[in-house]
């Protein structure tokens, strides 16, 4: 416990330190959020479906998480290299402690960032329905930063240099933020691509985020909880694994 | 306090130990040196229980690395070729860390802490971003925390790599007064001979996989005939430059240096 705990701390610390890059990381969301925002809002207003901020809220913040979930589970490749992970590889402690301490720190700095994009959310006119709902809101939202902070590093500790971080981030990050149903709603979509959102994960992230602070579901909220409770559960372990094949 | 017997490692085809033997007493400075990819480094990685041996027999102060592994990690510090500090971290919190990796007690672990900051002339600057260190304090900090949790064995895998010569020469001053204070034997790679010269009681040169020659400074110029122990050492490897394919991590070090991290 004490190794599990000394590192999650250590996340917390790098994060907390980490000032211009937390503001330097609201750039992104903040674009999404006043851009298509606003910009769409008369659009989506017209065909009745309500206010698109209201909408675009919830898939903005989960896009914050994944983002930042990710990048740190792939930053362990560099930090194997030439960081603090290769001291922590060679001590005498279970792999296994160390993949977990890391990734409950990484997952916790994750959901700290989206819940700073939730407030800039709320500053720009973004208002939950219910706000007895909005602890279930967090609960999600931290699901879906250990699920992609696991699946960050099932990759990181198989990729062997950073060629292939570029890869990962085109061909899997984008198309699972953009197939998430994150920008746009996901009934009646053409059949190829209703088939590809509901094969990815982060679609049941954002519908139960949505569901819990606008009232609005896809999937239903027990099916959104079980495939995320179930899937974390699976990348954890895989992630586990590919950890502890990790050589320095 | 280290016995290798003829020690093999093989990457497919390519022999990169080669049947070596060799031992390193208690209280010892050794130098193992070699050209680039003449198996320093890979030697270092099957005595530290990074990698397992192809064929052969390692003991580490009485104990197998390849099947008492946590049990073989107490026993030894390491300093890598890589820099392995969390830079957004202070020189504390990195000590701090390290501890608790190798569940030194609380007590003990700050008494250590001190002590060892204070020997590497760190302790006022504790409180300090590593970020902020020039390359000689963060190699001493390694080195420091490197002994944090009483080892028998310090490895030492090109520390001076890098670092001017007031710098080279203020680590091995420390690291000789360390190696009596604390009874730590100490086993090191450098490109630099004048280094081996000064702090190393005996040497091991290693070439092609196997070990070409070892003993002391001293007996290796006399076997070659030469004044210095470069020239002995390159009467001994030969002046041929080795052009290794670069691997994965040499191309990282690349980036490293473009982004300056």
């Amino acid at each position: 416990m004490p190794v599990i705990y000394i590192l999650w701390l250590r996340e917390l610390k790098r994060y907390v330190r980490s000032k211009a890059q937390i503001i330097a990381s609201l750039g992104q969301p903040v674009l999404y959020l006043l851009v298509l925002g606003y910009g769409l809002s008369p659009v989506f207003r017209r065909s009745g479906a309500g206010s698109y901020l209201q909408f675009v809220a919830p898939g903005v913040i989960s896009m914050t998480v994944l983002f930042s979930s990710m990048f740190s589970g792939i930053a362990l490749l560099w930090d194997r290299q030439f960081g603090f992970l290769k001291e922590t590889l060679i001590a005498p402690v279970p792999r296994v402690q160390i993949m977990i301490g890391r990734t409950c720190g990484a997952a916790t700095t994750a959901l700290l960032q989206g819940l700073l994009v939730a407030i800039v959310c709320v500053v720009a006119g973004f208002r939950p329905v219910n706000l007895a709902a909005v602890p279930a809101a967090i609960a999600f939202l931290a699901l879906i930063a250990t699920l992609f902070t696991a699946l960050g590093t099932t990759i990181g500790s198989s990729l062997k240099d950073m060629q292939g971080f570029q890869m990962v981030m085109n061909f899997l990050v984008l198309p699972i933020f953009f197939l998430s149903g994150a920008l746009f709603p996901l009934d009646n979509l053409p059949k190829v691509l209703a088939l590809f959102t509901a094969i990815d994960p982060l679609s049941y992230g954002v519908d139960g985020l949505r569901a819990m602070l606008i009232a609005q579901t896809h999937f239903g909220t027990t099916l959104d909880l079980a495939v995320l409770a179930g899937l974390t559960a699976v990348v954890i372990c895989a992630g586990a694994w590919r950890f502890s094949k990790i050589e320095v | 306090m280290i016995v290798v017997q003829n020690l093999t490692k093989k990457f497919g085809d390519l022999v990169a130990v080669d049947d070596i033997s060799f031992e390193v007493a208690a209280g010892e400075i050794f130098a193992f040196l070699g050209p680039n990819g003449a198996g320093k480094t890979t030697t270092i990685k099957m005595l530290t229980t990074l990698t397992p041996a192809t064929r052969g027999k390692v003991t580490i102060d009485g104990l197998d690395p390849a099947r008492q592994q946590h049990e073989v990690r107490k026993r030894f510090g390491i300093v890598f070729q890589d820099p392995s500090l969390d830079q957004n971290l202070t020189a504390w919190e990195n000590m701090e860390i390290h501890g608790v990796l190798y569940g030194v007690p609380r007590r003990l672990r700050r008494e250590r802490i001190q002590t060892l900051l204070t020997a590497f002339e760190l302790w006022n600057r504790r409180d300090d971003l590593v970020l902020k260190f020039s390359g000689g304090m963060r190699r001493r900090l390694e080195i420091a925390r490197g002994l944090l949790h009483t080892p028998r064995i310090l490895f030492l895998d090109e520390p001076t790599l890098g670092l001017d010569p007031q710098s080279r020469n203020q680590l091995w001053t420390h690291v000789k007064e360390l190696n009596r204070v604390e009874q730590v034997t100490v086993f090191l790679t450098t490109h630099y001979m004048d280094e081996a010269d000064r702090v190393a009681s005996r040497i091991a040169v290693i070439d092609h996989g196997k070990i070409v020659a070892s003993g002391s400074s001293a007996q290796l110029k006399q076997r070659t005939g030469k004044e210095s122990l470069e020239e002995a050492f390159l009467a001994l490897t030969g002046t041929a430059i080795r052009d290794e394919s670069a691997g994965a991590a040499d191309r990282m070090r690349q980036m490293a240096r473009m982004w300056r991290r």
